[in-house]
């Protein structure tokens, strides 16, 4: 991509920074389910964008769109540059994805797969075994280089997969779900990877299931829901948009809950479970702010819990829908 | 992080040269770590020969015609047609394992690189191919170890049954790839693929043609295997070949072409 073209910006965001994807009205449907419903994204090169959605929002598919695997039924889309419809092979050479579902050839070893790669991309013999040893050491693999694939556990299989993505030295990397199966250490072994990529210059797109992930790694988080983006924003303008972090104070003598409930105002009852919720962001700060208005309200809690944000609370606020079941959106 | 250099993109056609011997590559790789099931299907028309020689022989090489014809004789008129079925075999192992690949995550991974489209199949279909031909001549080592032996073929002929070998085989590969691609799953691969298996057993391989019963003779006269055989009895063993070479290169031809573009059109659909 020439970078000495002037830039013409469409939208008033970074004038200076052009964009790894972007896409207008991007629809897609099977059957008479519309999966989804008229995406609009500009992503600025660099950065890390999450698309966050429960399953079935129609974050896969649109990752599968946007890597070239399908074909969009509307909308137009480019990514790196390159037309999505018109110059495929073009996209096909800046971007590199890791599916949800392991793209590794189990039959073969690991160290196989990534000469595999390198083979594809047209790397020499050299440069090939070079490539393939820097990042099977880089990601923990070189002791089991020699195994077959299928032979790795679940988080072994997740590197060498963003592995072989990274043969070809892509500037976009794609990643669906990059720890949905993951152990609490693999998961933060991965979210340690991805800010490694970011530092080395490459646009990240991934889509997650948790806030938290997104919260740790993205810049802009998109919502998707019901195959319409919902919200789009930083981490913090989107838990603005969240009432769901509270503190919730419980009590065991229902004569003290009254006396509480009727003392602070503000609050949230549940007079069955005789808790109280108190909206908070979670800081340190607010949570002294409420512990020394309790103090001096002459109230003591038997149990105090921080509850912060997650998805279903975004979800919920987002699409106003508290009166749907919480299952429906898990 | 590792800087790799990106390379210029090639023409199109050393692209697809390229791309084809890496994947050609994968799949050999495939079939030298897990030869069971090329293995496996060897086995049969290695039985087959030996039952229907020194189990059937006596009985059968009176069948073949001509007065005091015996085993040895039937072994020469037997063995074109367990070549071809050998290929058939090999068939089936070829939709199976296109069909268990087709549901592996890395075929994901492969459309969304800037490689030669084709170069997936093409690795499978040229490596199947030269599984046929290993396949084949270890069968047909089989046979001579037995007692075949070419009446007075030369040179030329031998290569031209080689090449008839390996058109029959490229022409087939490529149907049976496309059935493994329509296949959802290893087990509906291996019954789609059966045909391959029934037709020699329908053909002139084990009895001439002219002793099945009349209303059933041009069915097996011109189905692909029937020409395809007496073709290389021809070449082998100085028979008649007549109108025979060229019907089985017009089946080859037309069956290549078709489960080419079959094949193309199922890849090139969108995945699920």
């Amino acid at each position: 991509m020439p970078s000495s073209v002037m830039p013409t910006p469409r939208r008033g965001d970074g004038p200076q920074s052009s964009a790894a994807v972007s896409t207008v009205g991007l629809r897609k449907s099977y059957g008479d389910k519309t999966v989804l419903d008229g995406i609009d994204l500009r992503i600025p090169a660099g950065s890390v964008f999450a698309l966050l959605g429960p399953n079935g929002a129609g974050k896969t598919t649109a990752v599968k769109i946007l890597s070239t695997l399908i074909t969009a039924d509307g909308g137009h889309a480019q990514v790196a540059g390159h037309d999505l419809a018109t110059s495929p092979d073009g996209v096909r050479a800046a971007i590199g994805v890791t599916g949800q579902f392991s793209a590794v050839d189990g039959l073969i070893t690991g160290e196989e797969n990534m000469l595999l790669m390198a083979d594809l991309h047209h790397l020499s013999k050299r440069e090939g075994r070079q490539v393939t040893a820097e990042l099977l050491e880089r990601f923990d693999l070189t002791e089991a280089a020699k195994k077959p694939a299928s032979t790795y556990s679940g988080g072994m299989k997740r590197r060498l997969d963003i592995a072989m993505t990274l043969v070809g030295n892509p500037r976009i990397i794609f990643l669906d779900e990059p720890t949905t199966g993951l152990d609490p250490r693999s998961r933060h072994n991965m979210w340690q990877i991805i800010r490694e990529l970011v530092s080395d210059g490459v646009t990240v797109f991934l889509t997650t299931q948790y806030l938290e992930e997104a919260d740790e790694l993205a810049d802009r988080i998109a919502v998707l829901n019901d195959g319409k983006i919902a919200a789009e924003g930083t981490a913090d303008e989107l838990k603005r948009l969240i009432p769901g972090g509270h503190v919730r104070l419980r009590f065991t003598d229902p004569s003290t809950y009254q006396r509480a409930a009727s003392a602070l105002r503000e609050v949230t009852r549940d007079d069955e479970a005789l808790a109280l919720q108190i909206p908070s962001d979670g800081s340190q700060r607010e949570l002294r702010s409420i512990l020394d208005w309790l103090d001096s309200a002459g109230i003591e809690a038997d149990e105090l819990t921080m509850h912060t944000p997650d998805l279903d609370d975004v979800f919920f606020a987002l699409t106003g829908g508290t009166d749907q079941p919480k299952e429906a959106v898990r | 992080m590792s800087t790799p250099l990106a390379p210029a993109r090639p023409a199109r056609l050393s692209l697809a040269l390229r791309d084809s011997s890496t994947m050609l590559r994968r799949n050999l790789l495939h079939a030298r770590r897990y030869p069971s099931l090329t293995l496996n299907l060897l086995l049969t028309p290695i039985v087959l020969l030996l039952l229907f020689v020194y189990v059937f022989g006596d009985v059968m090489s009176a069948g073949i015609g001509g007065d005091g014809a015996d085993r040895s004789d039937y072994i020469a008129y037997l063995l074109p047609g367990i070549l071809l079925m050998t290929i058939g075999g090999t068939l089936v192992g070829t939709a199976v394992s296109v069909s268990m690949d087709m549901t592996e995550g890395i075929i994901a991974r492969f459309r969304a690189m800037a490689i030669h489209r084709g170069s997936v199949l093409n690795g499978h279909v040229i490596s199947s191919v030269v599984q046929s031909v290993i396949s084949v001549t270890l069968v047909g080592a089989v046979g001579v170890a037995i007692g075949f032996r070419s009446t007075d073929a030369t040179a030329l002929e031998w290569i031209a049954a080689f090449g008839l070998l390996a058109l029959f085989a490229l022409a087939f590969t490529w149907i049976a790839v496309g059935m493994g691609m329509v296949s959802p799953s290893a087990e509906a691969a291996s019954n789609n693929a059966l045909p391959l298996v029934f037709l020699p057993l329908i053909s002139s391989a084990f009895v001439p043609v002219d002793a099945m019963p009349g209303w059933f003779q041009p069915i097996a006269q011109y189905q692909p295997f029937t020409p395809a055989i007496e073709t290389l009895r021809g070449l082998l063993l100085g028979t008649e070949i007549g109108n025979n070479w060229w019907i089985t290169i017009v089946w080859c031809l037309g069956l290549a072409a078709l489960g080419y573009r079959w094949s193309k059109a199922v890849f090139n659909r969108d995945p699920k």
